[in-house]
């Protein structure tokens, strides 16, 4: 099963590679990681998806707690929550692409960011299989580059993760 | 405190002294010269120089198995990190607390591939309860308060603390906090109240239980707790190889070691209780073998443990307690009193006389008037002659498994080996560690004649130290354990497991400055053990007991197999 994972922990230096490390180390799959700090600027919010049966995904979740830096760790996937992840894709944009680009970004709701002679920028943000439905939607050929952020997720409503 | 403008270097003495520390394993070099310039010049502890800094952690955490105190280890940067990263890792497998300061290349030289740098943060990240790296000396009280606080508590392990030289060089007001916060450290220590009824309950209604310790109980200091549960109730106990001690081993309601190279009694009734009562205990492959197998019998588990993580991660559990080991076991024992009935005695009756079944296979015979001397036969004669009461450091190997199965430990905290890493070079350094903690106490090493010449450059430590250790070379002429695997799963092939070239280990204790002795005979054992703990009392004796090399450690659950699978004599 798909699971995010979202933490909050001290925004130490090498606390990422004690993260990263963890899951290199006990042999669990990490699907994307993303981290910044927040408003707290003590504090990183990572969210991390992965993939396992349920006993490692516990023991992903204590592991995690276990780790010192680490102030708080909630599975999303737990309850109802939200994921976006942000793409930035640069297509061919000549001949009959230029129109068909712009199209194409307009029914995905992306924008257009950077234009150049041969070349689009467009900027999609959606959960994960929006931007996969976009690049499957997309002529192969016309891709030029694309580069995604991994999803950050964040509960619904009441549902708050916060010290 | 005051506060008073001190080096890093002032600050760290200043800070171990605080923490009440006694003894200091280490070895000096460029990067903690002030640290040893610090050390020179004080008189709250005292520093013992080992020979290999793999043997200064390894002190320092016998040091702490033996009394519970955070051991202190102190290393340069680079070579002298690396070398302690074994110790670490060793420490960290069972649980040990411990500081490890290690100096570091000044901080504008960090990255630049620096004489001596490793990344020793880096390096030591994954067999760690956390490292830290010290870049400004006006954290380095808070870092080291840190350090203690996270070592001893919830489940206890080793910290690293890496200094870089000019942090031991810059000055800044010296204040030691009483006590540290950390939002994002709070280990649990009370059991859920809720849980602890029904596994209460659980027990009461048991009929075939057990209780199977580990080392759990011992770093908990819950060995009293756990003897009078286990008392009150009249349930049978079996413990880790971690565990012993635990459980006073005399007693008849314990079963013996479990696992492995555990009896026949205790992996029998591990396999078919009904309740089952794990304390302090981690399920490791050596102990219950395939899981599916030991899942293949129903039965109820109930698991005590400090770290969540070791709950339900190769069993499933039924009652998860998380939290320390003693509150738990005394709130048990409170709940239990106050019952209006105990476990049913008709069902218990039934339960112990199956397991006498078990027991009267006696699988710990071995043949007692062989010319040989049988290395069991050693161990027995140790236990008798100590009277069961000496402090027992352990290398790794058959002698290890002889020593679990043959020395009946009655207390926690005696019995001192490297289960979770498998160290070989564990057993002499934790001797030197044990005996610096309790000075004039017997400590015997017990060890092969492949794991004593890992670190047998500790020799000189000893005469330097004046460290009277009995070490008992259980010398069979090859990687016995090794051997034993090969003769039993790879059709005799030897592969490289026979050590040619022995020493001759008398000349070479003489040679060190200590008393060497050869017994090649069953008759001269016990005299040769009398002279060392009586007439020797004071020095270091080296005794080489020329043992049996084909003999085998029995019984034997192969890897991959059941408990209930085991070879037997
Ligand atoms: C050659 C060789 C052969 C071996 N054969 C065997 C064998 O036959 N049988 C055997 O048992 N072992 C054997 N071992 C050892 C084995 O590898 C493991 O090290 C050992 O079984 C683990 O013991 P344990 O489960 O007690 O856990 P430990 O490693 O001692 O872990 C302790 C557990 O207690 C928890 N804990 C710590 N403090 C507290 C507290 N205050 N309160 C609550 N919980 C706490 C910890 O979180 C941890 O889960 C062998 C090792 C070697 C090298
Ligand atoms: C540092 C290290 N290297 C290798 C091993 C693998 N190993 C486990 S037991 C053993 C043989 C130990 O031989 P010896 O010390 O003579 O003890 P014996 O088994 O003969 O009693 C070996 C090589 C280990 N545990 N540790
Ligand atoms: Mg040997």
């Amino acid at each position: 099963m798909r699971h995010v994972i979202s933490l909050l922990m001290e925004n130490e230096a090498g606390a990422l590679s004690r993260v990263s490390g963890l899951f290199s180390s006990r042999g669990y799959n990490i699907e994307s990681l993303t981290v910044a700090p927040t408003e707290d600027a003590s504090l990183s919010r990572m969210t991390i998806v992965t993939r396992g049966s349920d006993e490692v995904i516990e023991q992903i979740t204590k592991q995690l707690n276990k780790l010192v830096d680490i102030v708080k760790v909630q599975d999303l996937t737990d309850g109802c929550h939200i994921e976006r992840e942000l793409m930035l894709v640069k297509v061919k944009a000549v001949g009959e692409f230029r129109e068909e680009m712009k199209r194409m970004a307009d029914i995905f709701r992306g924008r257009i960011i950077d234009v150049a002679d041969k070349t689009y920028t467009i900027e999609l943000t959606g959960p994960g299989v929006k931007l996969d439905a976009f690049i499957a939607a997309l002529e192969p050929s016309a891709i030029l580059e694309a580069v995604r952020t991994g999803a950050s997720g964040i509960g619904r409503g009441d549902r708050i993760m916060k010290i | 405190m005051a506060d008073t403008e001190l080096t890093g270097a002032e600050i760290v003495v200043r800070c171990l002294a605080a923490e009440g520390v006694e003894h200091v394993f280490g070895y000096p070099g460029g990067a903690v010269l002030d640290i040893y310039d610090a050390i020179y010049k004080q008189d709250k502890f005292k520093h013992i120089l080992v020979r290999h800094e793999q043997a200064a952690v390894h002190a320092a955490d016998a040091y702490s198995r033996s009394t519970g105190k955070v051991g202190v280890a102190l290393v340069t940067s680079g070579p002298g990190a690396t070398n302690a990263v074994t110790g670490i890792a060793t420490a960290y497998m069972d649980s040990i607390p411990l500081v490890v300061i290690t100096g570091q290349v000044p901080t504008a030289a960090i990255g630049m591939d620096a004489f001596q740098e490793v990344d020793t943060v880096g390096i030591t990240r994954p067999c760690v309860k956390h490292n830290f790296l010290v870049k400004d000396v006006k954290d380095l009280a808070d870092t080291l308060k840190k350090a203690f606080y996270i070592a001893s508590t919830g489940r206890p392990g080793p910290v690293v603390i890496d200094i870089p030289k000019d942090v031991t060089q810059h000055r800044c007001a010296f204040h030691y906090p009483e006590s540290i916060a950390m939002r994002s450290y709070n280990p649990t220590s009370k059991g859920h109240a809720g849980q602890i009824k029904r596994a209460a309950q659980m027990l009461l209604e048991a009929k075939r239980p057990v209780i199977y310790s580990g080392g759990g109980v011992i770093l908990a200091n819950a060995a009293e707790q756990l003897t009078e549960l286990a008392r009150q109730l009249g349930f049978p106990v079996t413990s880790t190889l971690m565990g012993l001690g635990g459980y006073p081993a005399p007693d008849p309601l314990f079963l013996g070691m479990l696992g492995m190279h555990g009896t026949i009694e205790a992996n029998m009734a591990m396999q078919h209780c009904d309740v089952l009562l794990a304390v302090g205990a981690r399920f490791d492959d050596r102990v219950i073998g395939n899981p599916k197998h030991f899942q293949k019998e129903a039965r109820k588990i109930i698991h005590i443990d400090v770290d969540p993580s070791s709950i339900s991660k190769r069993v499933k559990v039924d009652v998860p307690i998380v939290g320390d080991v003693g509150n738990v076991l005394a709130e048990f024992a409170k709940l239990t009193q106050a019952a209006d009935h105990g476990p049913d005695p008709e069902a218990l009756k039934a339960w112990r006389a199956q397991i006498e079944l078990w027991r009267a296979q006696d699988c710990m015979k071995y043949d007692h008037n062989a010319a040989v001397i049988k290395p069991q036969f050693v161990i027995e004669k140790l236990y008798e002659i100590t009277g069961g009461d000496a402090f027992v450091t352990s290398d790794v190997g058959q002698h290890q498994m002889w020593a679990a199965q043959y020395y009946k430990f009655a207390k926690p905290r005696r019995w001192i080996n490297s289960g979770g890493l498998g160290t070989m070079g564990f057993g002499l350094p934790a001797a030197m560690g044990v005996q610096m903690a309790h000075p004039g106490a017997p400590v015997a090493c017990i060890t092969g004649e492949g794991s004593i010449q890992m670190n047998i450059q500790e020799l000189a430590t000893c005469k330097q130290s004046d460290l009277p250790i009995k070490i008992v070379l259980l010398n069979n002429g090859y990687l016995g354990m090794v051997r034993q695997w090969q003769e039993f799963f790879y059709e005799e092939r030897y592969s490289e497991s026979y050590v040619a070239s022995l020493p001759d280990f008398v000349k070479l204790a003489e040679a060190y400055g200590h008393v060497g002795m050869r017994i090649d005979k069953p008759e001269d054992v016990e005299p040769a053990l009398r002279r060392a703990f009586g007439e020797y009392k004071d020095r270091l004796v080296f005794m080489n007991f020329l043992t049996d090399p084909r003999e085998n450690v029995y019984p034997m659950i192969p890897a991959g197999k059941g408990l209930s699978e085991m070879i037997l004599i």
